[in-house]
């Protein structure tokens, strides 16, 4: 079974070049029918239990083709879809090229204070979007925002990658949870940046047509998280 | 009157203690922990542990500790394992340099008990206070322990759930639970089924779960960098009698499928906090971190990422005295004291809360 699969990724994966061990996943630099594309293979865990590890990746990559395509839909920027192999859980994605993380473009610094605030408000108008569709990304790091930066009058532009996690939902609650998940995440990358996370919640707010009871729950999931005492 | 035996003075006033502390060569400092349902003294000598004495209070099957009755216990014991701290370290009261308490987080009742204690002690003694975050004992621990140099941290027991790494003088949590804590999931489904507290109720699920073979689904809950543990629980809360009576799995498979899937979890958090500050290293505090079987699952994954997994012992890993004494003592290096009047705890305490002044 499970050399089944290593052999047909690994006759899917010839010639390519691996670009980086994610998380859940490693990718790889390739060409698919002339285009630049990302191969994100969802290899074996060896750590979890093979009946887990079979779920958990299949589900994954269905979510994210599944997300990928609603987002695309709805005008969101996405890596295109080119091709997916369920088998071994392989999806052959468009190369969103010369761009970086938008992790790695705060931390480099080489941005003032405008762009900045800039950026993060582009951030919330693009969250609000998403959470429009009900799409929940259950990931959302800086890591998973890719930056293309624009140059002279050509706007810059955002891209959204990573749904593996992401799932359908209307909930207020759901939405409140994926961008408490994003503020942790940012403000422990991001050390002292609490100004302008509030200056991406204000944007996702006055963008999103439903934002009032997602802030309310994002309100009650912190404070839960400050509540908790924490014994042992 | 059972003070009397450490009524010991030193003979000189507060300042002149604390400068000939600094300048001392090697600061002994004694660690008062009992912020849950363990009691322990350590002392520690730059970064030798030269006592660690502990009791924990256990509860029969099907129950857990409750604040008051836990306070009782560590009331009851606390004297007799002070004692045996510094006659296992050879000690006298006139060598401690400082005092190091527990102050948060945790159950306020058992952290007043043993507070109030340290607080005497200290006054006793004439020495300095310090005030120490219990998460920022276990990471400390665990670094001098392992030698970890700096490590993502799987923080895990009956209480937290956090993956933490170090930037810029904090300990920032990257990931932890929305919920519950894993070890407190852990405790309640032991409470589910009956299984005794004695030592431990994880220690024992660990030791069915070696028995266990049938993987029975459970819900997997990662969102980001965090995890929720409290759909888990319910779920096997309604569906383990119902299971186990219609024979459709045993109570060891139960626990076998709970560990595989709860560490599952806790393994992918870390691996993701990982790739995201490109780490090369993990270290697992807690608890719950003493299980050979979530040990043996992040070895795996570092080793996948060629990274480095560091771990200790059931000794070092559930709470004890010497890891409140080891935090102290990189507070003391750095030139913190806790004066009398800020000596109090705090139920709740934010590993992030706390500026690390002795790391650059
Ligand atoms: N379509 C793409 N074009 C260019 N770069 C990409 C693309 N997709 C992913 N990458 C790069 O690979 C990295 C990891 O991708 P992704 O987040 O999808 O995988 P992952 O395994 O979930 O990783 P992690 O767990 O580290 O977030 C991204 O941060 C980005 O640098
Ligand atoms: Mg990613």
């Amino acid at each position: 079974m499970e050399t089944k699969e290593n052999k047909l990724s690994s006759e899917f994966l010839c010639g390519v070049e691996l670009l980086k061990q994610g998380a859940e996943a490693r990718l790889y630099r390739c060409h698919f029918l002339g285009r630049p594309s990302i191969v994100k293979e969802r290899f074996h865990k060896r750590y979890r239990h093979p009946a887990l590890d079979d779920k958990l990746s299949h589900r994954r990559t269905l979510q994210e083709v599944r997300s990928i395509l609603r987002c695309r839909r709805a005008g969101i920027l996405v890596p295109v879809v080119y091709f997916v192999d369920y088998s071994s859980n392989c999806i052959f994605l468009e190369e969103i090229v010369d761009s970086c993380t938008v992790r790695e473009h705060i931390a480099s610094s080489l941005c003032s204070n405008r762009e900045l605030e800039q950026l993060v408000e582009q951030i919330g108008q693009i969250l609000a979007k998403m959470h429009d569709e009900d799409v929940i990304h259950g990931d959302l790091t800086t890591s998973n925002m890719l930056l293309r930066p624009g140059q002279d009058d050509v706007v810059s532009q955002l891209f959204v990658i990573d749904f593996g996690l992401s799932y359908i939902s209307s909930l207020p609650e759901d939405k409140g949870v994926d961008l408490y998940v994003l503020e942790k995440a940012f403000l422990s990358t991001h050390p002292t940046t609490e100004e302008l996370f509030e200056k991406l919640l204000k944007s996702y707010v006055a963008a999103s047509s439903k934002s009032l009871p997602v802030i309310r729950k994002l309100d009650e999931v912190r404070l839960r998280g400050r509540k908790r005492s924490m014994v042992g | 009157m059972s003070l009397r035996f450490m009524g010991h003075r030193k003979d000189t006033v507060c300042i002149n203690v604390y400068l000939l502390a600094f300048s001392a060569a090697m600061p002994v400092v004694i660690g008062f922990e009992g912020s849950a349902n363990k009691i322990g003294i350590g002392i520690i000598r730059d970064g030798e542990v030269l006592s660690n004495p502990r009791r924990t209070y256990i509860t029969p099957p099907g129950q857990g500790f409750m604040p008051s009755d836990t306070a009782r216990h560590h009331r009851a014991v606390i004297l007799t394992v002070l004692k045996e701290a510094l006659e296992q370290a050879g000690l006298k009261p006139a060598d401690i340099d400082c005092v190091a308490y527990t102050k948060g987080p945790g159950m306020g009742a058992p952290l007043v008990t043993v507070a109030l204690v340290a607080r005497t002690v200290a006054q006793l003694w004439g020495t300095p206070l310090l005030g120490v975050n219990h998460c920022i004992g276990h990471i400390e621990m665990g670094r001098l322990i392992t030698r970890a140099d700096n490590p993502t941290v799987l923080y895990v027991s009956g209480g937290n759930t956090q993956v933490i790494a170090y930037s810029q003088r904090r300990y920032r949590i990257f990931g932890e639970t929305i919920d519950i804590a894993v070890g407190n999931c852990l405790d309640r489904f032991a409470r589910v089924i009956k299984i005794s507290n004695d030592p431990s109720p994880g220690y024992n699920i660990e030791q069915m779960a070696k028995k266990g073979s049938q993987f029975v689904e459970l819900p997997y809950t990662v969102k980001g960098m965090d995890v929720s543990f409290s759909g888990i629980l319910s779920y096997i809360e309604d569906m383990s009698h119902k299971m186990l009576s219609s024979g459709q799995c045993t109570e060891e498979d139960l626990c076998f499928s709970l560990q595989e899937t709860v560490f599952s979890m806790l393994v992918e958090i870390t691996e993701r906090a990982m790739a995201h500050c490109g780490s090369q290293e993990v270290l697992i505090v807690g608890g719950v971190g003493c299980n050979l079987r979530l040990q043996e699952m992040m070895g795996v994954m570092c080793k996948e990422r060629g990274a480095k997994l560091f771990a200790t012992d059931e000794r070092f890993c559930i709470d004890n005295g010497a890891m409140i004494a080891q935090a102290g003592w990189e507070m003391f290096r750095s030139g913190q004291i806790t004066e009398l009047e800020d000596s109090w705890i705090t139920q709740r305490y934010r590993t992030d809360a706390v500026e690390v002044t002795w790391r650059d």
